[in-house]
C-alpha cells in the first residue's frame, strides 16, 4: 500500500501523482518505441491502426467523457480531416507536416461551427443533430466530387517528411512512429488541458449544467471550444486514417464509423484517457480475434459450411453486450479495480466499488 | 394530380416511418432508453410475419400468422427488457444507445442466417391490390398503411392518457423512484412497454413488408424514423407521425424538385434545421420545472 502525502500545490498538478507511476509510462512508451524490432510489419501496421483508433477515441472522448455532449458525428470530423490533408498535398502540393496540422485545424472549425447552432441542444438531441451531419457529410463527399473524387475515392500521397518516406507499406515501422508520435502529443496536451482552467470548466459542464453556469462557466464558450477540440483531435486521426487506408471514399467515413468510436470509449470507460487507448484495443484486434478463431475452428472440425456469413458482426455485437451489462464503467473500471485490489491488500472489500443505486428521472422536465 | 398522387404515397411512406418511430417513442416515453434496434425488431417481426405467412416456408393464412408473429414479437420485447435493458436501470443513455446497437447488430445477423439476405416480400392479400378514389390511383397497402397508423397512435395515445397503465408508464418515467413509492411496479411496467414496443414494430414490418420487400438491412431505416421521433419532439406519440409524415411527405417531391444527388440529405437537413430552430421538436415535451 502506498500512501502520497502532498507536501504542495504542485503535487495537486503534476502530470504523474508519484515516481512509480512515472516509470510505468515511461516503461510503456519505451516499449512502444522498441515494437517494431519484435513484430512484423502486419502487426506493426495493426498497432498503428490501433493508436490511430485511440487518437480518434480521445479526441471523441474529450467530448463526450470529460464534456458529457454526446456525439455520433465525429466520423464526418474524421473525414474532413482526411479530406483536407490530402487535398492540401495534392493539389497545393504542400508538405506533410504543414498539411497534417491544417487538417486539424480544418476539422476544429467544422466542429466550432456545428457548436454555435448546436449550443441550445442537450443530450439525445445533439446526438441526433451530429447524427444527422454524419449523414449529410457522407453524401456531402460525394456532391463535392470535384474536390474529393466522390464515389471513386482519392488516393492519398506518401508521406514524406525531410526526405524519409513513411508510406504504410514501405516503411510500416516509420509510419508506426510516426502515430506513436502523434498519439503522445495528443495525450500530453489532452492531460495538460484536463488540469487547466478549461478542462475543470469541461467536467463542471458534465456534472450539472446549471451548477457550472452558477460558478461562472460561460455554458456556450465551452461548448464550443470542447466541439473544436474534439473535432480537431478527431481530424488528425483522420488524416492518419486515410494515409493508413491509402484510398478512401466516402464509405470510409459512415455513420457506422461515428457509432463505432462511440462504442470504443464507451468499453473502453467513458470519462478516462486510458479508456480511449483500451477501446481502441478491443476494437482493432477483437474482429481479428474472432477471424483467427474461426479459421482455427473450420481447420479443427471442418466447420467451414455450417458457419453463416456475417457471424463476425454478430459475436462482435454479443461480446460488446457482455461488456455494456458485466462492467458498466468500462475496462478502465474493471482495471481500477483490481489495481485497488492489490494496492490495499488485504484491506479491500467486496463492496468498495458498489455503485449507489441509480434512479431514472426524466430529462423532459428541467 | 401528380403532386396529390406523391402526397398520397409520401403520406403511406410516411406513416411506415411514423409507425416505427411510434414504437422508439413508446420505450422513449416511458423508460427514457433509445432503442436504437427499433428498426431492426421492425425487420425482424416482418421477417416473423413472412417466414410464418409466405408459400416458400410455413404457407400459414395471412391472418393467423399476423397475431402469432405479433404475439411472439411481444414476446421478444418483453424478453429483452428482463434479461438485458432491466440491468441497465440507471445507467447513462449513452450506454443503453451502444447496447441497442450491438442488439441490432445481432438482430441482423439472425434475420440473415435464417431467412437469407435477398430482399423478398410478403404474400399479404393487400399488395398489388388498386383502389381509386376519384382518378386517383392508390394501393391497397397504402389505404392499410395510413389507417392502421392512424388507428394505432390515436388507440396508443389515448391510452397513454387515458388508462392507468397509461398514467403508470408516465409517472415511471418522470421519476422512478417516487413511482415506486407510489406502488407502480415499475419494472413489470417497463417490461410491458419493450413489449408493446414490439408489437407496434411488427407492425410497421408487416406493413412495409407488404408494401414493398424486405431483407435484413432494412432495418437501417430505424435512422430514418429516428429523425422523424426527433422531428415530431421526442416523446409525443402523435409528435411521432408528424415527424414520420413531414419526412415521408419531403422525400418523393425533393426526389421530383431538387437535384438528383441532392434530393437524399433533405429530411436529414430539414432535421438539423428543426433541431436548430425548435431544440426539442415541433410538439416539444420538454417544459421548464417549477420549483
Amino acid at each position: 500500500m502506498r500512501t502520497v502525502f502532498k507536501t504542495s500545490y504542485d503535487a495537486d498538478l503534476g502530470l504523474f501523482v508519484h515516481r512509480y507511476q512515472a516509470f510505468w509510462y515511461f516503461l510503456l512508451l519505451a516499449v512502444a518505441i522498441g515494437l517494431p524490432f519484435v513484430m512484423n510489419d502486419f502487426w506493426i501496421g495493426e498497432v498503428a491502426l490501433m493508436l490511430i483508433w485511440a487518437i480518434a477515441g480521445m479526441g471523441l472522448m474529450l467530448l463526450v467523457g470529460h464534456a458529457g455532449q454526446p456525439s455520433l458525428g465525429h466520423a464526418a470530423f474524421m473525414a474532413v480531416g482526411a479530406y483536407t490533408n490530402v487535398i492540401l498535398q495534392t493539389s497545393l502540393g504542400w508538405p506533410f507536416l504543414v498539411s497534417f496540422p491544417l487538417s486539424g485545424c480544418a476539422a476544429a472549425l467544422a466542429g466550432a461551427l456545428l457548436a454555435l447552432p448546436t449550443a441550445r441542444l442537450h443530450g439525445i438531441y445533439l446526438a441526433i443533430a451530429t447524427l444527422a451531419v454524419s449523414i449529410l457529410a457522407e453524401d456531402g463527399i460525394v456532391m463535392l466530387a470535384p474536390w474529393t473524387g466522390g464515389v471513386s475515392g482519392i488516393f492519398a500521397p506518401d508521406i514524406t517528411i525531410f526526405g524519409v518516406g513513411f508510406n504504410r507499406y514501405v516503411n510500416a515501422p516509420g509510419f508506426y512512429w510516426l502515430t506513436l508520435g502523434v498519439a503522445v502529443l495528443v495525450v500530453l496536451g489532452y492531460r495538460n488541458i484536463l488540469r487547466s482552467p478549461l478542462g475543470r470548466s469541461l467536467v463542471a459542464v458534465r456534472d450539472s449544467e446549471i451548477s457550472a453556469q452558477a460558478t461562472g462557466v460561460n455554458l456556450a464558450r465551452t461548448k464550443a471550444v470542447s466541439f473544436a477540440l474534439s473535432c480537431g483531435v478527431t481530424g488528425l486521426a483522420g488524416a492518419l486514417m486515410g494515409h493508413f487506408a491509402g484510398v478512401f471514399n466516402h464509405e470510409t467515413f459512415t455513420i457506422f464509423l461515428s457509432i463505432t468510436l462511440l462504442m470504443m470509449i464507451v468499453i473502453g470507460g467513458l470519462g478516462s484517457i486510458h479508456g480511449a487507448f483500451l477501446g481502441a484495443i478491443v476494437i482493432t484486434f477483437l474482429p481479428l480475434a474472432i477471424s483467427i478463431v474461426r479459421e482455427f475452428l473450420n481447420e479443427r472440425f471442418g466447420t467451414a459450411s455450417v458457419m453463416p456469413p456475417g457471424i463476425e458482426t454478430a459475436a462482435f455485437g454479443a461480446i460488446l453486450i457482455a461488456f455494456i451489462l458485466l462492467e458498466p464503467m468500462g475496462i478502465y473500471g474493471r482495471w481500477v479495480k483490481i489495481r485497488t485490489y492489490f494496492e490495499l491488500f488485504p484491506f479491500c472489500r467486496r463492496d468498495m466499488f458498489r455503485r449507489q443505486r441509480g434512479y431514472l428521472r426524466t430529462e423532459r422536465i428541467r | 394530380m401528380e403532386s396529390l398522387q406523391l402526397l398520397v404515397s409520401g403520406l403511406a411512406n410516411g406513416c411506415v416511418y411514423g409507425l416505427i418511430a411510434l414504437g422508439f417513442v413508446l420505450i422513449y416515453k416511458a423508460t427514457e432508453a433509445l432503442n436504437f434496434a427499433q428498426g431492426d425488431m421492425m425487420m425482424l417481426g416482418a421477417f416473423v410475419t413472412l417466414g410464418l405467412t409466405n408459400d416458400h416456408y410455413w404457407a400459414l393464412p395471412f391472418w393467423v400468422s399476423v397475431p402469432i408473429a405479433l404475439l411472439l414479437m411481444g414476446a421478444f420485447g418483453y424478453l429483452l427488457e428482463i434479461t438485458l435493458l432491466r440491468r441497465m436501470s440507471g445507467q447513462s443513455q449513452i450506454a443503453v444507445v451502444v447496447l441497442t446497437v450491438a442488439l441490432g447488430f445481432i438482430i441482423r445477423f439472425l434475420a440473415g442466417a435464417i431467412w437469407g439476405h435477398e430482399p423478398q416480400s410478403l404474400e399479404s392479400p393487400i399488395a398489388g391490390v388498386n383502389v381509386r378514389f376519384s382518378g386517383l390511383v392508390l394501393g391497397l397497402d397504402e389505404v392499410a398503411v395510413i389507417l392502421v397508423t392512424i388507428v394505432l397512435t390515436g388507440l396508443l395515445y389515448l391510452g397513454f392518457a387515458r388508462t392507468r397503465l397509461g398514467l403508470a408508464m408516465q409517472a415511471a418515467s418522470q421519476n422512478q423512484l417516487a413511482a415506486y413509492y407510489m406502488g407502480i411496479p415499475v419494472k413489470r411496467v417497463s417490461a410491458l412497454i419493450w413489449c408493446l414496443s414490439g408489437v407496434v414494430a411488427t407492425a410497421a414490418g408487416i406493413l412495409l413488408a407488404s408494401k414493398g420487400s424486405i431483407d435484413p438491412n432494412s432495418g437501417f431505416l430505424g435512422i430514418k424514423a429516428f429523425a422523424a421521433a426527433v422531428i415530431g419532439g421526442l416523446g409525443s406519440l402523435p409528435g411521432a407521425l408528424l415527424g414520420g409524415l413531414v419526412i415521408g411527405v419531403i422525400e418523393p417531391f425533393a426526389a421530383r424538385h431538387v437535384a438528383a444527388g441532392f434530393s437524399q440529405v433533405v429530411p436529414y437537413a430539414v432535421l438539423l434545421l428543426v433541431l436548430i430552430i425548435r431544440p426539442s421538436g415541433i410538439l416539444s415535451q420538454v417544459r421548464d420545472k417549477k420549483v
